[in-house]
């Protein structure tokens, strides 16, 4: 009799599910827009009257990272910095939510009248100034934010291999390592010089243009790098992508370990402060784009049926070889471009940095976000990322929690939170709220 | 021309190791088709279960409650050492493993290096970040033959191993439950259906694999007698490449890929400058698996990746 009831009736929710959804609901009719601007406003107060807010209820300076590695630290501080996070995020942020988000999507429904990347730049813009207002309070948080957005290209980038494409590939870090020493090399020798390398052979000034072409160049190598992988594996199918790139990391670790030239074991500093906070943004920005874009592509799409089934994509005439050749050496292009990016944001690299660490963590991120989902990977990035800072103060206990997470993550969603996603543009963009009738009818009569 | 020979003793006992880790992995991968990426952290948690067995029974001896000779010491710590990590491992297979049976592949390879890590840091939490000195269990004597120097630990390591090696053959050619691995190996969509329990196979294929492992840890500690925890990274990872080296599933050619692993290590070591030992050995197996990617003994077979 229930059962009767059931199917037709809407589903009944009850308990905590109940008040999960009457909370969502708070929230259903605000586009991105009104997110992006309460984050502006919060990163704006917290930027005005933070530090004094703070010494008021007795933090010593703002908690950088909302406070969870002081409450973990001192478990006394935690309610003042939940009342901190309260006031200075939640608050404004839900009050912009609950009281803009008309307005927002009025904004939101009239930039989509212009072409969307219209729309598009507006929002990256507003996510720019909140992110810029929100690490202007601490150094540390600029270098955070910037390990992050790399953190996102380089989980981006393995995802076309490892979900999109389906094989498991292992040569991330040494692909970084490529990407990081050869951009490392360009703008050391060009614009520092160094006991190794003679004086600096052009001006300071010339840096900022010339560091986007040492970064491709960095990224091209590293595609370079991916050519000798690709050649032996893909001639089968099976697991012997896995080894052989395995193989290929070592190789390059300890390629950079034998180059007594570059530093050997001892790493490779003095790298000009290039990557600055806008530069990693933009590029980060960039990346996402473009492999959003290669991966809705008829290139993503094959990429796609290679993995379901390799004979039956062979049979619909997908070149299956160099299908599989371009995706790997497109990864592998911005692997390296993130590890220039890297080298250039800690100013000093060395091989070790490079190794099974590094691995371990791009395969945590990679499988915490989600397979075959840019949004996965952006989310498996930056919660990898913020959650791993903040546990800091564990020390030992981090690398116990993280990968029970993970594995917890695992258990119930094998494929990671997000996969299997589509990045859709103008689903995000878009209005959340329809405007009412009248507003329909008179925009076409208005315009 | 000695010290040629000195360098393929000191070969065959690295490459011993080596042939042991890269064992467990082999079977894995040949029944399962997983990689078990905590399987170089199970040959660290041996080597510490076989410490805490033979500083026990030495301290046994020394409390004057019982008194073991010194072939039973080994033996002992050996044969403990293996009962008590394959359930280290049959634990990993229950935790890590079995929930993701249907899952893609992959996620199971990520839970077991999750796992891997936890065994690591667990280990560094509860015994502190102190290096462990493994004890004597057996007292070295040293040979010299030919100007060759032999200890009996490195006789004896090697001769063990090799007897494992061949018992475990014995066991996957000739018992029920070896054939039924077999089987599991050749199709294990299909072989679960005609009764063969897939859960128990799976089980005694990791016990088995992190039993070789521990022996090779106990192994390692009498070699080698300081132990830390992240001891099983580098060995875990190359052991692994020397399993695909072997072939899927082929107990001959890890064992072969095991000791070239060795053979490779040392030798260029000895020859050049040790920096250079991962550079080089990874090139040869580059070189190797472009020739022949398959492995020396796999069969090329059409792998239906379930992802």
């Amino acid at each position: 009799m229930a059962d009767t009831v059931g199917l037709t009736s809407p589903p009944e929710r009850k308990g905590i599910r109940r008040l999960w959804f009457a909370f969502s609901q708070l929230f259903a009719h605000t586009p991105l827009l009104g997110w992006l601007l309460g984050v502006l406003l919060a990163s704006g107060i917290e930027r005005i009257a933070g530090t004094s807010f703070a010494r008021l209820i007795g933090l010593g300076k703002a908690p950088v990272l909302f406070g969870v590695d002081i409450a973990l630290k001192t478990p006394a501080l935690l309610p003042a910095t939940l009342l901190y996070d309260l006031i200075i995020y939640v608050i404004p942020i839900f009050l912009v939510v609950r009281f803009l988000s008309p307005l927002a999507n009025r904004v939101a429904g009239w930039l989509l009248r212009y072409p969307m990347g219209v729309s598009a730049v507006v929002h990256v813009l507003l996510l720019y100034f909140g992110l810029h207002l929100w690490t202007g309070v601490s150094d540390y948080r600029v270098l955070v934010a910037k390990l992050m957005l790399i953190a996102i290209m380089i989980t981006l980038s393995l995802n076309v291999v490892n979900g999109y494409m389906g094989e498991f590939s292992c040569s991330h870090p040494g692909f970084m390592a490529l990407g990081a020493y050869i951009a490392s090399l360009v703008t050391v020798v060009l614009l520092v010089g160094g006991s190794n390398f003679g004086p600096a052979r052009l001006p300071a000034a010339l840096g900022p243009f010339l560091f986007p072409i040492a970064l491709i160049l960095g990224g091209l190598v590293a595609a370079l790098g991916a050519m000798l992988v690709a050649f032996p594996s893909f001639r089968t199918r099976g697991d012997y992508l896995a080894i052989i790139s395995l193989a290929f990391m070592f190789i390059v670790k300890s390629l950079f370990e034998n180059l007594e030239a570059l530093g050997g074991a001892r790493g490779f500093g003095n790298q000009p402060n290039l990557a600055s906070l806008p530069v990693v943004f933009i590029w980060t920005m960039l990346c996402i784009w473009i492999i959003n874009n290669f991966v809705q592509s008829t290139m993503g799409k094959a990429l796609n049926a290679v993995r379901d089934g390799e004979l039956a994509a062979d049979a619909m005439t997908v070149d299956t070889r160099k299908t599989k050749m371009i995706a790997f050496l497109f990864a592998a292009f911005w692997a390296g471009v993130a590890g220039g990016l890297f080298a250039h944001v800690l100013r000093y690299v060395n091989p070790g940095t490079f190794g099974l660490q590094k691995l371990a963590e791009v395969l945590a991120m990679l499988y915490f976000g989600g397979l075959n989902s840019v949004t996965g990977s952006i989310v498996g990035a930056v919660g990898y990322n913020l959650l791993s800072e903040m546990l800091r103060p564990l020390e030992l206990f981090k690398w116990i929690i993280i990968p029970l997470l993970l594995i917890l993550v695992m258990l119930f969603r094998p494929t990671g939170l997000i996969a299997f996603r589509e990045f859709n543009l103008r689903n995000i963009l878009q209005p959340k709220q329809q405007p009412s009738k009248e507003e329909v009818k008179n925009v076409p009569s208005a315009s | 021309m000695a010290s040629f020979l000195q360098q393929v003793v000191n070969a065959l006992q690295w490459g011993s190791f080596y042939a042991l880790i890269a064992l467990g992995y082999s079977m894995v991968y040949g029944v399962l088709m997983l990689f078990n990426f905590a399987h170089g952290d199970i040959f660290m948690v041996g080597s510490y279960i076989g410490f805490f067995i033979a500083t026990g029974l030495i301290s046994l001896a020394s409390l004057g409650i019982v008194t073991l000779p010194g072939w039973a010491l080994v033996t002992l710590t050996i044969l403990l050492a293996m009962f008590l990590t394959s359930f280290v491992g049959m634990l990993v297979e229950r935790i890590g493993y079995r929930p993701l049976r249907g899952a893609p592949r992959a996620s199971a390879a990520i839970t077991g290096l999750m796992i891997g890590i936890i065994l690591e840091t667990g280990n560094l939490a509860l015994l502190g970040a102190s290096r462990q000195k493994f004890p004597d269990i057996i007292e070295t004597t040293t040979f010299q033959i030919a100007g060759v120097s032999l200890t009996n630990t490195k006789i004896l390591i090697v001769l063990i191993s090799l007897l494992i090696m061949l018992a475990l053959h014995q066991f996957i050619m000739r018992t029920k439950w070896g054939m039924a691995m077999r089987a599991m190996a050749y199709d294990f969509m299909v072989v679960p259906l005609m009764g063969v329990p897939l859960n128990t196979i799976a089980s005694l294929t990791f016990g088995l694999g992190s039993a070789l492992a521990a022996a090779a840890g106990v192994f390692y500690g009498m070699a080698f007698p300081v132990l830390d925890p992240y001891m099983g990274i580098e060995y875990g990872w190359k052991a692994f490449v020397a399993a695909i080296l072997g072939g899927r599933g082929s107990v001959v050619g890890a064992v072969i890929a095991g000791f070239l692993m060795g053979f490779i290590d040392i030798f260029v070591a000895a020859y050049f400058p040790s920096t250079m030992r991962n550079l080089i050995a990874f090139s040869i197996i580059l070189v190797i698996l472009t020739f022949r990617p398959h492995g020396f003994f796999g069969q090329p077979h059409s792998a239906q990746l379930r992802l």
